[in-house]
């Protein structure tokens, strides 16, 4: 019984999380309130909403960055009070060491946890030519675009194997066709050993064309989680075609109509600020 | 620019300025010389004197002693900046409570200090290399303190994710980030070991470049205190161009402001 709980939790678990900022002038921002959602192990869920809504902020909390004011966090069942040791996080801002190479970024990864150096750059070698950047491992950080350091950035995450995988607008700087060719470069990865995956994108298609569920936020203050779409598109997908599947326009039409308000609204907010 | 021209431009002022200095201290102009020679002596005269000095080698004494005092100097400061710059950047209490006193540590005339030097370490280099130390040691401390605060937190989150220990952020980010700070002001740097090792000689001391100048001075023989100037510009630039060289394989990662990519 035991053994089969443990196999049943659920890869991150939030319950009615609520995040407050102190601000410097003494008050209080409360980005996120009653934030509950569940991503299964094995799942892949898309967060969307409007700039500034608290995507990233829900990431920090499941990565055990930030606590949250009230709520909690379990992850596979057990309650996340430091840092989470079973995700990677790929951040949304430049993370990469800027001291060392594309390849020594990629190594540190494996060197941390006790690999040889030696052993462990052959190893990041393969996967720098995994995302593609097999002849760009002697630049450092400057050297490469913004898009080449997010695929450096992947490959740091994934050679450590975490069980699960945040990932805050990976594909950001990236030109549309490189945009699929990540797309599907990460589900090939995903689909070889399925990690739980939350992914946080401000592109709707991409995120009906990836995951298994979208989640919708509402625009901040005290952002909440408005809508969770299951995403009931056969795998395995490739992301050019799926957009040609009408099932996914009706799905696109749907779920566009509720977070377009959402993302005037947000707008409006910050711009009366 | 192209480098050859650049140096060529270069060399070009070196000519103009010295040729400018031998016209207006040899050649009166309205009958009147601009410049007496026992003020300002002439090149030819000095150069005769940095020929003579190099000749018969006395020179190389002096430039050991100068270099000896400056490296030490240099070594001594940066140790301790790095030791106390990790310490403070660690502990905020701790740099909180020294807060006021290194500030007046740092405020307080280094010239000051010279004679107590002399009195405690006498006149050998000791005296001198303390002097040094006092300059360098701040530069060095402010920079590895700034270095550890100003990493960014972005690449601190993404280290602890990755699951580095307290010890490994220290080997991986903190210690890299405050070097190339600390780099980032090695000329500054060496160039005040150069200047407390200097100044202390000046001061009082019995051999070195400052004392050259000093007694130089000392019976106004303008021409050996310019050439003792002009060997010490010539050591200096020797330094300096050392220190590029170092600066430029460590500092790799580095963008460089106007570097087109290759
Ligand atoms: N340290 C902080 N102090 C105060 N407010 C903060 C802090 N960090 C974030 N916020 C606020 O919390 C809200 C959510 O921020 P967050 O970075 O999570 O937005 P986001 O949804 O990721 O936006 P984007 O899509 O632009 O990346 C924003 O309004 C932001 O201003
Ligand atoms: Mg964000």
């Amino acid at each position: 019984m035991e053994i089969r709980q443990k196999d049943m939790a659920s890869a991150i678990d939030l319950k009615g999380v609520d995040v407050a900022f102190r601000l410097a002038d003494g008050g209080t921002y409360r980005a996120v309130t009653d934030a509950t959602l569940e991503v299964a192990d094995g799942e892949f869920v898309a967060i969307v909403g409007p700039t500034g809504c608290g995507k990233s902020t829900l990431l920090n909390i499941a990565a055990g960055l930030l606590a949250p004011a009230a709520g909690r966090i379990d992850i596979f069942g057990q309650p996340l009070d430091s840092l989470n040791r079973q995700a990677g996080y790929l951040f949304q801002a430049d993370a990469l060491f800027p001291w060392k190479t594309a390849l020594a970024n990629v190594a540190i990864g494996l060197e941390i946890a006790g690999v040889p150096a030696n052993e462990a750059e052959p190893l990041a070698l393969d996967w720098l030519k995994r995302v593609g950047l097999g002849s760009f491992a002697d630049r450092y950080p400057h050297m490469l675009s913004g898009g080449q350091r997010k695929r450096v950035g992947l490959a740091q995450v994934l050679i450590r194997n975490p069980k699960i995988l945040l990932m805050d607008e990976p594909f950001g700087p990236l030109d549309a066709q490189t945009r699929q060719i990540m797309g599907n470069l990460l589900l090939d990865l995903w689909s070889a050993d399925r990690k739980a995956v939350l992914f946080v994108t401000h592109d709707l298609e991409e995120a009906i064309a990836l995951s298994d569920r979208v989640v919708i936020m509402s625009a901040g203050p005290a952002a909440r989680i408005i809508g969770d779409w299951r995403i009931a598109l056969s795998r395995p997908r490739d992301i050019a075609d799926i957009k040609l599947d009408p099932a996914f326009h009706a799905l696109h039409r749907d779920i566009w109509q509720m977070l377009k308000s959402e993302v005037v609204k947000g707008y409006a907010q910050s711009e009366g600020r | 620019m192209p480098r050859v021209k650049l140096h060529v431009l270069q060399g070009l002022v070196a000519v103009v300025l010295i040729v400018a200095w031998h016209a207006l201290t040899t050649i009166p102009v309205f009958g009147k010389i601009l410049l007496p020679p026992f003020f300002f002596s002439n090149p030819v005269d000095v150069a005769e004197q940095i020929v003579a000095w190099f000749a018969t080698g006395v020179i190389w004494k002096h430039l050991s002693v100068t270099l000896a005092e400056a490296m030490l100097a240099f070594a001594i400061g940066s140790l301790g900046g790095i030791l106390v710059g990790f310490w403070f950047a660690r502990q905020p209490r701790t740099a909180a409570v020294f807060d006021p006193y290194v500030k007046m540590a740092n405020a307080l005339p280094r010239v000051v200090l010279a004679p107590i030097f002399t009195l405690w370490l006498g006149l050998g280099i000791w005296s001198k290399v303390a002097l040094g130390v006092t300059l360098v040691f701040f530069i060095v401390f402010f920079n590895v303190y700034q270095g550890v605060k100003e990493v960014s937190p972005t690449v601190l989150a993404n280290a602890r994710m990755l699951g580095m220990t307290e010890r490994q952020l220290m080997r991986h980010v903190y210690w890299p980030s405050a070097l190339s700070w600390m780099f980032s002001s090695l000329h500054t740097s060496v160039g005040f070991a150069v200047v407390g090792a200097v100044v202390g000689e000046y001061l009082g001391s019995a051999a070195g470049l400052g004392y050259l100048i000093q007694q130089a001075e000392g019976v106004f023989d303008v021409a050996g205190v310019f050439a003792g100037m002009f060997v010490l510009a010539a050591f200096v630039i020797a330094i300096d161009t050392v220190v590029s060289a170092v600066e430029k394989r460590l500092l790799v990662w580095r963008p460089v402001v106007g570097d087109a990519r290759p």
